[in-house]
Formats: structure tokens, sequence, C-alpha cells
């Protein structure tokens, strides 16, 4: 796919931005997250307690409890009234009915949507990693460069967004650094971590991947790693939707579907 | 000006979107056809993990310093009828095993000839469908064994276990396949820890199945029977729990 592109573009053209692989990917994908965090919270709320080792169950010592209107970490209790630990359908709740599917306590149910998005994240998943890498499009358009690692360009960039000062002009035609490390962390770190200690947690995974329990140093510290990389996607998709909505949601939308995007103009200082 | 109503707009979609979609997820949830959708995946799960794993691929086995210091009680702790109490008082003396169904020759067992033959001892751990995990060491007689002695008839496909407690006035039940019935780790577990299984834990015959979850373990195991069918068994969907809750039945996940 030759770029024939006499001059550089400016601000105000509209360029092609996100091949198809890539845009069909992130559909899938943000459907499958969605329905993955929410039924997964569901999950969760079975058993509101975080552990680290081989064994964890009521009696052994948690790391993370949701309990009343409370979250523990370790040492620390925060308060969290009307939001963790809530009254819902006359029992408590870890997370409340507004994030959870399905919004009634419904372990069985909860499983059911987990484990067939499973698949929803997984096989778009691969198809998108193994395109990824046979096209180049991660050391093309994610691996940052040497000068961009830079802790100047670094501190630059982070000082840049925190002002909501997003790069115009050809340089809006690239990812920043700033969305390299986000999206690598998202695929390379988030994602992988949270399929292999989803797939730790299943008794019959551990018969047949020996491995993986291994890796992870047991089922209830694959729980938790599982928890912290979904809590990290959560993260991510706030900062994402965030970040969409100040960057003018319409072109950034368009340019997820079609492929195009309107270059930000650049500001006449 | 148009920030002002750019806020006002995200904010009122906000408040809005929560209510809409509590209501609308819910009646997504209750489609049949979403529910036949989502057991697709149900299934390919299933056809997945047994593709990958091989038949006799063993559950992960812990040393003795991995065991967790107090093994939680769960889901029945006691079936209290009249009748398994007066077993716990006589300690078993006249409980007996019925091993029947699809088989050529039913046998009824009692606790003293259970106890001796060949017993497989195991330090396995118990995953609950909640979540939570705890190892413990099991003892007893490998399955596969008892249902060769009863000689399995060529129509069985399945192999249901009959417990002595009842939840919600419902007999306990649970089924597994039979490459899960001849596995070298699935037993019925009579020792527990280097003692006598005690009544919390299922006493005096419990399941071990241990490349499936906790619901699949049934408690006070009362009569094995080979079937070549689940319809037609308590609710039909293999287990109590499957039956009440809609847990799925294979519990490898």
């Amino acid at each position: 796919m030759a770029e024939e592109v006499p001059v550089p573009p400016r601000g105000g053209d509209i360029v092609y931005r996100h091949r198809l692989p890539v845009r069909l990917w992130h559909w899938a994908n943000a459907l499958a997250v969605f329905v993955m965090l929410m039924s997964g919270l569901m999950i969760f709320n079975a058993h509101p307690h975080l552990y680290w080792g081989q064994y964890g169950a009521n009696y052994d010592h948690s790391w993370l409890d949701i309990t009343p209107g409370h979250l523990r970490i370790g040492p620390l209790t925060i308060p969290t009234p009307h939001l963790l630990g809530v009254q819902s359908g006359g029992r408590i709740v870890a997370f409340p009915p507004w994030v959870t599917i399905p919004s009634h306590y419904d372990l069985a149910g909860a499983r059911q949507w987990h484990f067939a998005f499973a698949w929803v994240l997984v096989v778009p998943g691969l198809c998108f990693l193994l395109w990824g890498l046979v096209r180049r499009h991660f050391w093309r358009d994610l691996a940052p460069a040497r000068k961009e690692l830079t802790p100047r360009h670094l501190w630059h960039d982070v000082r840049d967004h925190a002002r909501l000062h997003f790069p115009t002009g050809e340089a809006a035609r690239r990812y920043n650094i700033l969305q390299k490390i986000a999206y690598g962390t998202v695929i390379f770190v988030l994602l992988p971590g949270v399929v292999l200690t989803g797939l730790t947690m299943s008794p019959g995974m551990d018969a047949a991947w020996p491995w993986l329990p291994a890796l992870f140093g047991g089922r209830p510290s694959a729980r938790s790693i599982h928890f912290l990389c979904a809590m990290g996607l959560a993260a991510f998709i706030l900062i994402h939707l965030l970040m969409v909505v100040l960057a003018g949601p319409i072109n950034e939308v368009r340019s997820m579907i079609t492929g195009r995007y309107r270059l930000p103009k650049e500001k006449a200082e | 000006m148009i920030r002002f109503t750019r806020r006002r707009l995200i904010g009122s979609l906000g408040a809005g979107a929560g209510g809409l979609l509590l209501s609308g997820c819910d009646r997504i949830n209750a489609s049949p056809t979403v529910q036949s959708l989502l057991g697709l995946g149900e299934k390919a799960t299933f056809k997945a993990q047994r593709i990958i794993s091989d038949r006799a691929a063993l559950a992960p086995e812990y040393g003795a310093s991995d065991m967790s210091p107090f093994f939680r009680t769960n889901g029945n702790r006691n079936p209290g009828t009249p009748e398994y109490e007066g077993h716990v008082a006589n300690n078993f003396a006249d409980w007996r095993l019925v091993v029947d169904g699809l088989v050529a020759k039913p046998l009824s067992l009692s606790l003293a000839q259970i106890r001796s033959l060949p017993r497989r001892t195991q330090i396995t751990r118990h995953d609950c469908v909640e979540g939570w995990s705890a190892i413990g060491q099991w003892t007893g007689l490998p399955l596969g064994m008892l249902l060769k002695q009863a000689g399995l008839r060529s129509a069985a496909r399945y192999v249901v276990f009959h417990c002595a407690d009842l939840s919600r006035g419902v007999p306990y039940y649970e089924s597994i396949d039979l490459i899960d019935a001849f596995h070298p780790q699935t037993i019925l577990a009579w020792g527990m820890n280097g003692q006598t299984l005690d009544v919390g834990h299922g006493a005096p015959l419990r399941l071990r199945v241990e490349r499936q979850l906790g619901y699949k373990q049934a408690k006070y195991v009362m009569r094995v029977e080979a079937v070549a069918s689940l319809a037609g068994i308590g609710g039909g969907k293999g287990g109590y729990w499957e039956d009440v809750v809609g847990y799925q039945w294979y519990a490898g996940i």
C-alpha cells in the first residue's frame, strides 16, 4: 500500500489513519471487553476477596476485601458508601447492579456471558496479533522510537496532555508516545495477562497446561492478577474515552469506523 | 457556550444511560435467543478443553506444605435426615453404597469393603465456582475400578451420583461423563487430610473429580448409577445446581 503523498498533509486534511484490521478488532474487542468487565464484576461478587498463593478461602489471609460499604486493600480501609458493598435485591453485593451483567446477583448467568464473550475476546485478538506481527503494524505504528523515550520528550508529552494540547497537523497522523505506551500496555500486557490468568482459574486448563498455575504462582494469585489486569483495562477505557471526547469525538469515532481522519488544524500561535 | 452544552449533554447522557442500560441489559439477558447463543460458547469451551487436554492429563498435585491450614466446608454441611443421623450414630456400619443402572453386576458395598479395595491418595486443589480455592488431601477408591468391577454396559454414557443431602427439599445429585469417570484422579474419597472423612466434608463417601469445580464434588454419595442419558434424572440437567440455578454441567472452567 504505497502512499503517494507529494506534500505532507496539513491540518484540516483527511488522511487514511486506521487500517481495516485495526478497526474490526477495535470494535470486536470493545464489545468483548465491555461484556467481560461487567460479567466479571458479577463473578467477583460471588466471593469479594482476593488472595496470593496456592490456596485462598474465607479463613485465609486476603489482601483485598469488599465488605458492606468498605473496600480494604492491605492495611488500608476505604469507606465506599453507595459505591461498593451496597444493598441490592435483599443482599449485599460488592459491585453495584449498574456495573454488572446480569444486574441482579446471578453467578451462573454471569459465567455464561463471561465464557461466551471470552471467545469474542480471544479469537479476534489472536487474529489481530497475527496480522500486526506479519504486517509489521506493531513495529511501524506502536513501537516507540528511541528519541520518544527520552525523559524530556516524555515529560513534554505528559505536560501537553495535561494542558489538553493535543498534536495537530502532520504530527497527529501518528500515535504520540503516550498513546503508544497505553496501547502497547493494553495489547501486550493487560489483554494477554487477563486471558492467561483467566485460563489459570480453570481447573480443566490447569490439568491440560500445568505451566499455567506454575507461571502465576497458584490459582488465587492468578485470580488477583486477573482482577488487577481487568482494573487496568477499565482505567484505560476511562482515559481512552475521555481523550476521544476531548480530541473531538466525531472525528475520532469516524476514523475508527471509516479509517479516515481529519488532521486537527495547526494553531496559529 | 459550546463547551457548556457539550458538558451538559454528556452529563445527561451519563445519567440516562445508567437506567437505560440496566433495563436494556436485563431484557437482552432474558432473551431465549441470547441465552442459546451463550450456550454455544459453553459448548465451544467444553469441546476446546477436551480437544487440548489428554484424557488422562492430571490436575496439579501439591505437597503437604501447600495444604490449606483450614479447609472450609460449604454447601450442605450435614444432610440431617433421620436416616443419615442413624448412619452417623452407627458409624456407617449399616450404610451401603449401591452401584446400579447400566451395569452387568449391580453392587452393594459396605464402607469396610470400599476401604479394603485399592486406594489412591492425592493432594489437590478444590476450586469453588465462587472463586475460592482450598488444598486438601483425599484418599479413596478410584471410580474407574469400581465401574469395571460392576461391568459398565456399552449403552452407558454418564455416571450419576445420588446423595443423602437435600437442598430446598430436593436431593443433591451430580453427574460426569465416562472420560472423567475413568480419569485416574477421579475417586470416591473416604479419607481427608489423613483422617476419616468427616460429616462436614461429605462422610462417608464423596466424589473427587479433580478437573472440575467444587459443585461437581458430590458429598454424601449413596448410590452410583450408570445411565445412557441425563434426561429424566432430577431436572434433567445433570446436577442439583445445574437444575436449580443453571450452573454449567461441564465445570472444567
